[in-house]
Order: structure tokens, then sequence, then C-alpha cells
């Protein structure tokens, strides 16, 4: 960014940014300060009073219980999503990365997952897992265990798991692919020249070396568990049965436009905000060090 | 040696043999759901080979996406809506994009940095966590059930200018500087110049925000409510309800396998740009 400037007209700059600023104003930065303005705010159910109150509608959400398990659900379930998915993704990813007959086929038979939406995969894993019609619930049936996702909480979470990890896994085998070819591979066989087996090389030179890749990653795929899932739990169990998987964004769904607690939601909006600001600080931090590096 | 070698790679065979089965099946298992009458899927015994009703299901799902027990809108409405938003988005995103990239790197105005920085700050926020007063603004603004609240929100993204801002400062000065020589205006130089270098930059862009576009979820099921507006993605789950297993399953899996179709198309034959694309906007 830096040098002279290659033209000098005045006005033309703005006019060029111009579309930009304005869709962000309109509708990025106006929408967040109404969030922050409303998460202090107390209206009447008939919208006739609004009274400023402060902290409390954070106050009262941190004595909700049940806000507390959509905190704890959503913590589970990232922890959960983003490990599978990254550990499979980084098994498939090394082993594609082999001199392999049919490397580039396995390739595109990998990555097509993409392109699907979350709600789409879990439509998907629906018809295999329907208690009644699914022929993966009735082969479960067969083997003695009773599932029915619409009744048990546990295995409604285990199934929206699933589906969100089996679209993520293509995002991560992306990266990881790119990152291990980017690994000169002297470095590898120069490990190997001194003795290490090929585990031992893996994990002494070419696991750090996948660091800012990985790393990148866990950010990446703990947005996507918190916020891109939301269309698979609506599609598979809309929170359900009892709360077993509404996590934070589905809840802020549910009370923002099936309960209307405009107030409540606009502070569980604040409240992933700062969370989402934090995540994206973390990232940045590292970015930072990346471009040191470099 | 060479046996360990051939065993080793025969191990990674199998691993990647695996991964391709798991991602596959949901997928083969919809293509073969969408080829039976709901009566052999609704007994719960669904064979793992393609039926005979192929053929009708798709026609029935695409030109009136309605059955005995399913109400659904026709597919090719739904996957014009969708065709639509996505190109939109995409399109949409790429040139405001590249205007504002543009201006930040070849110009020097006041505000610059306040401009970028603004650009900036909406990488973090993702639609979700502002998604009630998002709702309210496009609401006020009288933009609900329109494809400007549809598509405008989502076109708020920093991706796009950092991705083109990026290719931009590679651009070498000398080359602007001969255009101004010969008398070419900025205008003229970021049509000339610009834009067809960065045309692989722009491809990878397009194919991304395409298939995010085709993906949407959330945003269009509150901003549409009216069935015309369906997209493919939100037309699937409605169609679902509370997914009874006495349903046109046989229907909604050939809606689903036309709706997956184009993405996974486009994936497909834009791989190498899709994996530029991804691992560029990262840096």
């Amino acid at each position: 960014m830096k040098g002279k400037a290659t033209f000098s007209n005045k006005f033309l700059p703005y006019l060029l940014v111009a579309p930009q600023i304005i869709v962000t104003a309109v509708f990025f930065v106006w929408p967040a300060v109404q969030a922050i303005q409303q998460s202090v705010l107390r209206s009447d159910p008939f919208g006739l009073r609004t009274t400023f109150v402060g902290l409390d509608n954070f106050r009262a959400l941190f004595a909700d219980p049940y806000y507390l398990g959509s905190v704890r659900l959503s913590f589970l379930f990232s922890a959960a999503v983003a490990l599978t998915a990254l550990s499979v993704a980084l098994l498939l990813a090394v082993m594609a990365n082999k001199p392999l007959r049919g490397a580039k086929v396995y390739k595109t038979l990998l990555i097509w997952p993409y392109a699907l939406a979350p709600a789409m995969a879990a439509v998907l894993w629906l018809f295999l897992f329907q208690p009644s019609i699914g022929i993966l619930a009735r082969g479960l049936q067969d083997i003695g265990i009773h599932w029915n996702y619409t009744l048990n909480g546990g295995q409604a979470l285990l199934l929206v798991i699933l589906a969100s990890v089996w679209k993520q896994v293509s995002y991560n085998f992306i990266f990881f692919l790119a990152g291990l070819q980017a690994i000169p591979k002297s470095l590898i066989e120069a490990a190997r020249v001194d003795g290490a087996t090929s585990t031992r090389a893996f994990w002494s030179v070419v696991f750090p070396l996948l660091t800012p890749t990985t790393f990148f990653l866990v950010v990446m795929n703990t947005v996507y568990a918190f916020f891109d899932t939301f269309g698979a739990i609506d599609a598979l169990t809309k929170g359900g049965p009892g709360k077993a998987t509404e996590t934070m964004v589905y809840k802020l769904y549910v009370d923002g436009f099936k309960n209307f607690k405009i107030n409540s939601s606009a502070a569980q909006s604040v409240i992933l905000m700062a969370l989402v600001i934090v995540l994206t600080a973390f990232q940045f931090r590292f970015i930072e060090r990346r471009v040191h590096y470099l | 040696m060479r046996r360990k070698r051939v065993s080793r790679n025969g191990f990674a065979h199998l691993i990647l043999i695996v991964g391709v089965i798991v991602l596959v099946f949901p997928v083969y298992m919809a293509v073969v759901g969408s080829t039976h009458d709901a009566a052999t899927i609704g007994r719960g015994r669904l064979p793992l080979t393609p039926g005979s009703h192929m053929a009708e299901n798709y026609v029935q799902a695409w030109a009136y996406g309605t059955g005995e027990r399913v109400s659904g809108t026709p597919v090719r409405t739904m996957m014009a809506n969708s065709l639509v938003m996505a190109i939109s988005i995409a399109l949409g995103k790429i040139a405001v994009s590249i205007l504002a990239a543009y201006a930040v790197v070849f110009f020097r105005f006041p505000l610059r940095m306040f401009f970028f920085w603004l650009i900036f700050i909406t990488l973090m926020l993702p639609l979700e966590v502002r998604i009630i007063p998002s709702y309210k603004v496009v609401s006020d603004l009288g933009l609900l059930n329109s494809l400007a609240g549809l598509t405008l929100p989502l076109m708020v993204s920093a991706t796009g200018t950092l991705l083109f801002r990026q290719v931009f400062l590679t651009v070498p000065k000398e080359l602007l500087d001969a255009a101004k020589i010969d008398g070419a205006g900025p205008m003229r130089c970021l049509w000339s110049i610009i834009l067809p270098l960065g045309r692989p930059s722009i491809a990878a862009l397009f194919v991304i925000l395409f298939v995010y576009g085709w993906n949407q979820y959330l945003w269009p099921l509150l901003i549409t409510t009216e069935r015309s507006m369906d997209t493919i993605v939100i037309g699937i789950v409605k169609m679902l309800g509370t997914s009874e297993s006495l349903m046109d399953w046989n229907l909604v899996m050939a809606t689903t396998v036309m709706a997956m179709a184009v993405p996974i198309a486009v994936v497909i034959l834009f791989q190498k740009w899709l994996v530029k694309g991804l691992v560029e906007t990262e840096k």
C-alpha cells in the first residue's frame, strides 16, 4: 500500500468505493449498531414503550439455564465437528498426496461435497436415518439399536454432527492437500535418510510445517460449526428433541423470529459478535506472524 | 523394498476408497430413492439398486413439485430462483469488490484507509449474528420478497475486495504508466489492463461465490415468504416438513438430486479455479 498514486482524480475514487461502502453501511454497520442498541433496551410486548435497562438482558441470559445449555452445546458441537472434520480430512489428504495411480480421480471424488449446502447434506442423511424408512436406521434397528433421533436427543445430536462433518471434510481436504503440496519433498527425504520412519517424518517434519494451514482451518471450522450448520439443524431436528440440538445461533433464530423476544435475541447477537471478533483477532495474530516469516 | 511400497500404497488406496464411498453413498441412495415409487420407499425396504420410476418422478418434480402427500413448488421455478440469486450475488459482489479494490490500490484520497478498514471489518461478522436487525433494515426498506433484499446484504464481504487488492498490487506500475502516456484514463486502464490481468481471479471467485449463493439458507428463509420465490434448498426443507415416513420421498429425492446437480457440476468442471481461488482468498 506504499508508493505514489497512479491516478490523481479527485472524485472518481469515491465513486468507485461508493457501492461497497453504501452496501456495507446499510446492511452491515447499521444492523450491527441496532443490535447493540436493542440489547440494552426492553420493550413491552406491544412495542409501545421502550426503556433502557443497561446490561439486564445479558444478566437474564446468563441466569437462564436454557441459554447456558445452548452455549455448552455449541462449544461441544463445534469441537466435535471441527476435530472430526479436520482429522478425517488430514488423513485423506496425506493419502491423496502420495504418488498413486488415479490420484486425480480421488481428488475430484473427494472435493465435490464442497458444493453442497449443510441443509442439503442434512436431507441426504435424513433419508438414510429416518427411523421408519431410512435404510441405515433400519439396519441399526435390525442389530438391536433403538434408533429414533426424533425422540433421542443424543442420537439427534450425533446425526447433526455427522451431516455437518460429512459436508466439511472436502473443504478441509482442499486446504490440507494444498498445504502438503507446498512442502518441499527434499525435507521429507532428508528426514528419511536420517533414518526416520514415515510416521515419524510426518509428525516431526510435515505436521509442524502444516501448522499455519491447520490453524486457519481450526478457525474456519469453528465458524462453520457455529453459524453455517444452522441449515443442517433446521432441516434435521429444528433444535429438538427438547433442546438437544439448539445451538446458540438456532436459539437466536427461535427467540427472535418465533418467540419475538427482540431484546433478548439482540443481546444474544451481541454475545455472538464478541465471540466472532475474538476468533478473528486470533486468526489475524497468526496471519501477521506468517506474513512476518515469509 | 518394492513389495513394501506396494503394500503401503495399497493402504493409501484403501483409505481413499473408504473415504470416497462414505462421501458418495448418501448421494447414491438419493439417486436410488428418486427412481422408486413412494410406496416402495414408505415400506422401509428400499433396494440398493435403481428402480423403474425415474422418468415420472423427475417429470413430476420438475413440472409440479407436488405429489399426493407433499406439496411443493415446481423444481423449474425454484431452480430459476436459485440460479438468479446465485448469479446476482456472485456478479454483484465481484463488481463491487473490483471497483473498491481498484480505488484503494491505484488512488490516494482522504479517508482511503478509513474506507479500507470499514470494508475489512465486515470480514468479522457473519450475517447470522446480525440477522434480526438486518431483517428489520430490509423490511423497513420494503425489500422483503425482492431480489434486492435477497442478494444485497449478502454482497457485504471483504473477501473479494481483499483478494482483488492482492492481485492489483502485483500489477507492474510501468504497465499503467505506459497506458497513461498513450492517453488512457483510469476507467480505460481498469477495463483494458486490470480486468484482463485479473481474469483468473475473477473466474475463481465466481465459482466460490456461485456455490455460496446457491447454498444460502437462513437469509432466503426469512426474506422470502412467497412460495413462488422459494430457492431450491429452502424448497426441499419445506417439502420435508416434519419428515413423516408416509411422504412422497421419491419426489423429495428427485428434487434433491436436481438441486445438487448444479453446484456439484460447477465444482467439478471448474475444480482447478475453485481450489486456486479458495487457497488464494485465505492469504
